[in-house]
């Protein structure tokens, strides 16, 4: 990380078009944001190389040398983390989770941040009536509780991981959206904005060229916490039971366990594990909040 | 007064577009729309009672008017699974629901504001070292997988506490309020309950703890240790009144997040309330039921929201004189 900070001591933080390339320096010297691009980077490999990874098909039912089924096995050298009361080994479904728990937070992460981010551009930028209607339509969205929502979405269409990011995107945004106008409030009255109008730039090319850049980093920050969200989301829609069946995810997991009864038996190899995964990758978005946070409102830094 | 009044008319704008919604969601169910409202295993006669009731087979925006009407007079429907009116399924369900709820928020802020007020003054001390760790790990844990763990180690290792329900099966209470206060309620509230607050305290007690941390560098904390007053009066009684209004904000703009959650945690301890209610009736297909509880866990969030509004205007008058 040498050769990454040396710069960066050369070039300060704030100004002109290196604000952003500074800003990612300091983050990288932060040891929270620096943990949470590591657990991302684990999680991202560890989904990439799922199928090496895994010692056993997830949904096989495994069997033991007598040719009994392997059912609500320990922890073993055979069975990584022992296996469900149906005989399946809990290692592999929890390395094949690491999918959906990627594909998920990803895409919510995205739709949030660019639904959130256009939202608060426009309503900053336009002001007036359109800021009013759109600032309306986030109080409204904020008023919907929002888990009951995704549950009815997916409850009552096919149990599909996309309800879920939809609903997500769909009932997040506003958060990023305020944010996001506020900061465009101040960023329009700078004086470099103010020198493009002089020259003639169209609306457009203001806000896409000379204001969008400048909230760039909030939207990262509002897209990251958005991963989390959707993970813990996904899991919650999986447990009530209304998760694709399709898919191994950690939701549907700890959904597996607790109707299988492992909760009474004790089984903490069973859901102990998918736990401690969301909070890992959930953790990861605070810690780049938190990190990024520094980066954003310099005044908190001491 | 002014701004109540205002903050009122908001509350019902929001509440006429959250039905609004709800409206267009259940009739865009996929299948036949007339589902929402009619069991197929009903009698001619009684399919074509409610289909009247409901104007079912009228132009949708006439349907939408019998609906708000229906609303109005707090006619939900009846539903299918239960066969009986849907606000009476859900008149059982509200008070175990706000219950929880409440004891949850009020462990949760409590406990935050005073851990967090407490930890201001610890900076770089371990217990900030091991306090802010686990108080973002709650934060970023499942609710309804905090809950498994204090289910396994509480009711099913140790057995102090019963595994799931709001009663024990053959109780009988002479009024609502007699179960509700009875020794075995409370029992069985102390789990879903703690779980509620374990999720819910790391919010006010990181927050007030950052903004308390950025209060005792202003200038008027050093006026006060200038004037020589104690630390405990000053973190009390200058730091953490002005701390206390973020607070109030991400209370309000956590309660959805606070009433939407109960769904799990009712669900990991079969505590019969809204939520749980809202789970079945989906499972089921119930959509008179499910819709209903779904309004009225909207109407909760509405009202406690104005209640919270209400409150910050008087907290910080720059509110409601602005």
């Amino acid at each position: 990380m040498a050769n990454v900070q040396m710069p960066a001591q050369n070039l300060p933080a704030g100004r002109g078009d290196n604000a952003f390339v500074a800003g990612l320096r300091r983050i990288l010297r932060d040891p929270f944001s620096v943990a949470a691009l590591v657990i991302y980077v684990l999680l991202v490999l560890v989904a990439i190389f799922a199928d090496q990874l895994m010692t056993h098909d997830p949904t096989q039912i495994q069997f033991r040398a007598n040719g009994r089924v392997a059912t609500n096995q320990p922890v073993s050298e055979a069975f990584l983390l022992g296996t469900t009361n149906l005989g399946r080994d809990i290692y592999s479904q929890l390395i094949a989770g690491s999918r959906n728990a990627l594909m998920v937070g990803v895409t919510a992460a995205i739709s949030v941040a660019a639904l959130g981010t256009l939202v608060g551009l426009l309503s900053g930028y336009f002001g007036g009536r359109i800021d009013a209607f759109l600032m309306r339509l986030a109080d409204v969205a904020l008023a919907i509780p929002f888990l009951p929502f995704v549950i009815v979405l997916s409850g009552f269409f096919r149990a599909n991981t996309w309800n879920v990011v939809i609903a997500v995107a769909l009932l997040l945004w506003p958060n990023t959206a305020r944010v996001i106008r506020s900061q465009v409030l101040t960023v329009k009255e700078r004086a470099y904005v103010e020198a493009a109008r002089v020259t003639g730039a169209s609306d457009l090319r203001i806000l896409f060229v000379h204001v969008a850049p400048n909230i760039l980093p909030l939207t990262f920050l509002y897209g990251s916490v958005a991963i989390g969200w959707a993970i813990l989301t996904e899991a919650a829609v999986s447990f009530v039971g209304f998760g694709d069946p399709s898919r191994i995810s950690w939701g549907f997991m700890l959904q597996d366990a607790f109707v299988s009864q492992a909760l009474s038996r004790g089984s903490w190899n069973w859901f102990l594990p998918p736990g401690l995964c969301i909070i890992l990758v959930v953790i990861a978005g605070f810690f780049l909040a938190r990190g990024a946070e520094e980066v954003l409102f310099p005044k908190l830094r001491s | 007064m002014g701004f109540a009044l205002r903050r009122l008319a908001h509350s019902l704008f929001v509440l006429w577009a959250v039905v609004t919604i709800l409206f267009l969601m259940f009739r865009l169910m996929p299948g036949n729309p007339l589902a929402a409202y009619i069991n197929e295993q009903l009698s001619e006669d009684d399919q074509r009672l409610i289909m009247a009731q409901f104007g079912l087979n009228r132009p949708l925006y006439e349907q939408y008017v019998i609906y708000l009407w229906n609303l109005l007079q707090g006619n939900l429907g009846m539903s299918f699974f239960r066969r009986e009116p849907v606000w009476d399924v859900l008149k059982s369900a509200l008070p175990n629901t706000l219950i929880l709820t409440i004891t949850g928020l009020v462990i949760a802020y409590i406990f935050g504001i005073l851990t967090g007020a407490w930890l201001a003054t610890k900076r770089g001390t371990l217990a900030e070292a091991v306090i802010v760790p686990a108080a973002l790990a709650t934060r970023a844990a499942p609710e309804f997988w905090i809950g498994m763990i204090l289910l396994t180690i509480f009711a099913f290792t140790f057995g102090w506490f019963p595994s799931g329900g709001a009663n024990s099966a053959g109780a009988a209470y002479t009024s609502e309020w007699d179960r509700i206060l009875s020794r075995d309620y409370v029992l069985h509230l102390v789990l879903p309950a703690l779980t509620l607050a374990l999720y819910l305290q790391g919010l006010p007690l990181l927050l007030m703890r950052s903004t308390m941390l950025e209060i005792l560098h202003d200038e008027f904390i050093t006026m006060a240790k200038i004037k020589g007053l104690s630390p405990w009066r000053i973190t009390i009684h200058h730091a953490a009144r002005n701390a206390l209004l973020p607070v109030v904000t991400a209370f309000a703009l956590g309660l959805g997040a606070t009433l939407g959650g109960n769904v799990v945690v009712e669900t990991v301890f079969s505590w019969p309330g809204l939520g749980r209610l809202l789970v079945a009736a989906v499972a089921q297909s119930d959509y008179p039921l499910a819709q209903g509880a779904f309004f009225l866990i909207s109407l909760v969030l509405i009202i406690l929201n104005l209640i919270v509004d209400l409150v910050y205007g008087w907290l910080d008058p720059r509110v409601s004189h602005g």
